[in-house]
């Protein structure tokens, strides 16, 4: 299969990677996917708890490079976004974004996915509401 | 000096040897003859071409010229083999065995004929790849009429004990088919003392053209009937009409012919080239798997598990080494090689596993090239791997809720 350079230029510098404190309680953090299925993502998010705006994302992610990619392209969409914002994106902007062929679709599903249960993560560990400072 | 991209695809098809070619240069433009044109020397310049390759073909099996039959490739000969039998033994018994690794040509012709009411049985294999005798026996009925196993397998690249099988069906008086595509011209088989009835093979798996095949067909002891599958001319003493491609032929012909000359040097170097391969990448990586049995193997083949790393994005990593992955992610069905899955060692295992397998043109700096890339590359996605990190936390993978999709 080809790849588009999109998916391409994620996969060869892939933004983001690494771990962040899944203690600290403005640390949301969602592991997704199974081993058995081939593909398993860990998507962290660090909120402002004054401002609910994400401050920082990470991922790691074991899958093919479509996967890598549409995680890597998740964290970046993440920053700066409240986490209110983060819950409206989805799979198909990934989609669109890295020109994803038919049989990737669900390697931009797991991206969302992520995205979703590292806020539920969040949500559940902040005593902040996180919705209040939206703009 | 390295020419990209390496070629290390070797089970999937072989290039063609520069010599094979030469041989049927002629057959393309001068000697154009129908070898079943009996009246004019057009004709007979075509049949004695073939027959030469058929003797070609016939010494690197051990068997005799009568007994070769021309198809289209391996998936032919595999299916003309196993429905050839369960048609004109009907009255016999209905009743195949097989094993889960075998190749799809032998596997959906007999779920093909299940739906014509045969009755076939899909031996397990053990953790090295191998069926159990004893299962075997076990599996026999008095129905059964055919056993179909492998020589040699496609992906892991072990070698079934076909002398003992082939042992079993003869005091049971049943027919022995092999797919040996992967086998033949790799190592020493034979018919005569591996007990073979009939055995599939492909010329593009030997360094010859695609498009060309045959069918061993025993003629003593027992001799073996088959109801031809294709009708037309009676051709290959009727069991598979059609104009013989005659340059196509004397390719197959050559390329046994030299497999068979070079073997002990061949497979000698090949083995020499993945054992470096296999030695350089279990030193420098951990949780590094060996899929299959190193002790009955293909010279040729290396299949090999990086754990938690997945296998589409590891060829994406090595581009420029031409490969290929049991991962799921490689297949347009997104299921994980069946063969793999057959070995027990758990789904994550195949998505993580690639397949090299070694060739005639293989050099040694291009084995060095493609074990320090793999290196490299496998390193730097287990950097990106959740669950490379959750192993050397100490987690056990097989203990976590994962959320299934
Ligand atoms: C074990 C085995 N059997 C059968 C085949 C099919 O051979 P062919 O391409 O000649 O039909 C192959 C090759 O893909 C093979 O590896
Ligand atoms: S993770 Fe399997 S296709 Fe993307």
């Amino acid at each position: 299969m080809a790849y588009s350079d999109k998916v391409l230029d994620h996969y060869n510098n892939p933004r983001n990677v690494g771990n962040l404190d899944k203690k600290d309680p403005n640390v949301g953090t969602g592991l997704v996917g199974a081993p058995e299925c081939g593909d398993v993502m860990k998507l962290q998010i660090k909120v402002n708890p004054e401002t609910g705006v994400i401050e920082d994302a990470k991922f790691k992610t074991f899958g093919c490079g479509s996967a890598i990619a549409s995680s890597s392209l998740a964290t970046e969409m993440l920053k700066g976004k409240t986490v209110d914002e983060a819950l409206q994106i989805k799979n198909t902007l990934i989609v669109n974004e890295l020109s994803l062929p038919p049989v990737k679709i669900h390697c931009s599903v797991l991206a969302e996915d992520a995205i979703k249960a590292a806020i539920t993560d969040y949500k559940a560990k902040s005593a902040t509401p996180a919705t209040a400072q939206t703009a | 000096m390295l020419k990209f991209p390496i070629y290390l695809d070797n089970h999937a098809t072989t290039p063609m040897d520069p010599r094979v070619l030469e041989a049927m240069m002629p057959y393309f433009l001068d000697s154009f003859g129908n070898a079943a044109s009996r009246n004019h020397s057009f004709g007979w310049v075509a049949e004695e071409a073939v027959e030469k390759a058929r003797k070609q073909l016939a010494d690197v099996i051990g068997a005799n010229s009568k007994e070769i039959v021309f198809t289209s490739g391996a998936t032919e000969s595999n299916n003309l083999a196993i429905k050839g039998v369960a048609e004109m033994y009907a009255q016999k018994g209905n009743h195949i065995i097989t094993a889960a690794t075998e190749h799809k040509a032998v596997l959906d012709t007999c779920k093909r004929l299940e739906k014509h009411g045969a009755r076939v049985t899909y031996l397990p294999v053990q953790t090295n790849g191998l069926i159990d005798l004893d299962q075997l026996r076990e599996a026999i009925t008095d129905k059964t009429i055919l056993v179909s196993i492998m020589y040699g397998n496609n992906e892991i690249g072990t070698i079934q004990d076909i002398p003992a099988i082939g042992k079993i069906c003869k005091e049971k008086g049943i027919l022995l088919h092999t797919d040996a595509t992967q086998a033949v011209g790799k190592v020493p088989v034979n018919v005569i003392s591996d007990n073979i009835d009939l055995l599939s093979f492909t010329a593009h798996k030997m360094y010859g053209p695609k498009g060309v095949g045959a069918l061993y067909v025993r003629r003593k002891s027992p001799r073996v009937q088959l109801t031809a599958q294709m009708d037309g001319g009676g051709h290959e003493r009727g069991m598979r009409s059609g104009t013989l491609n005659v340059p196509g032929i004397v390719g197959f012909g050559a390329a046994a012919a030299l497999c068979q000359k070079e073997m002990a040097e061949e497979s000698a170097r090949h083995a020499f080239l993945r054992d470096k391969l296999k030695d350089k990448l279990m030193a420098e990586l951990d949780e590094t798997y060996i899929n299959g049995t190193m002790e009955h193997r293909l010279p040729h083949n290396l299949n090999i598990s990086f754990a938690y790393v997945e296998g589409e994005s590891l060829l994406m990593g090595i581009n420029d080494i031409a490969v290929s992955s049991g991962s799921a992610c490689t297949s347009a069905t997104l299921e994980p090689s069946y063969v793999l899955k057959a070995l027990g060692a758990g789904d994550d295992l195949a998505h993580s596993s690639i397949r090299f397998g070694i060739g005639r043109f293989t050099t040694e700096e291009e084995v060095d090239y493609t074990a320090a890339k793999v290196i490299d590359v496998v390193r730097k996605l287990r950097e990106l791997s959740p669950l490379y990190d959750m192993v050397k936390e100490g987690i056990d993978l097989s203990k976590v809720e994962w959320s299934a999709h």
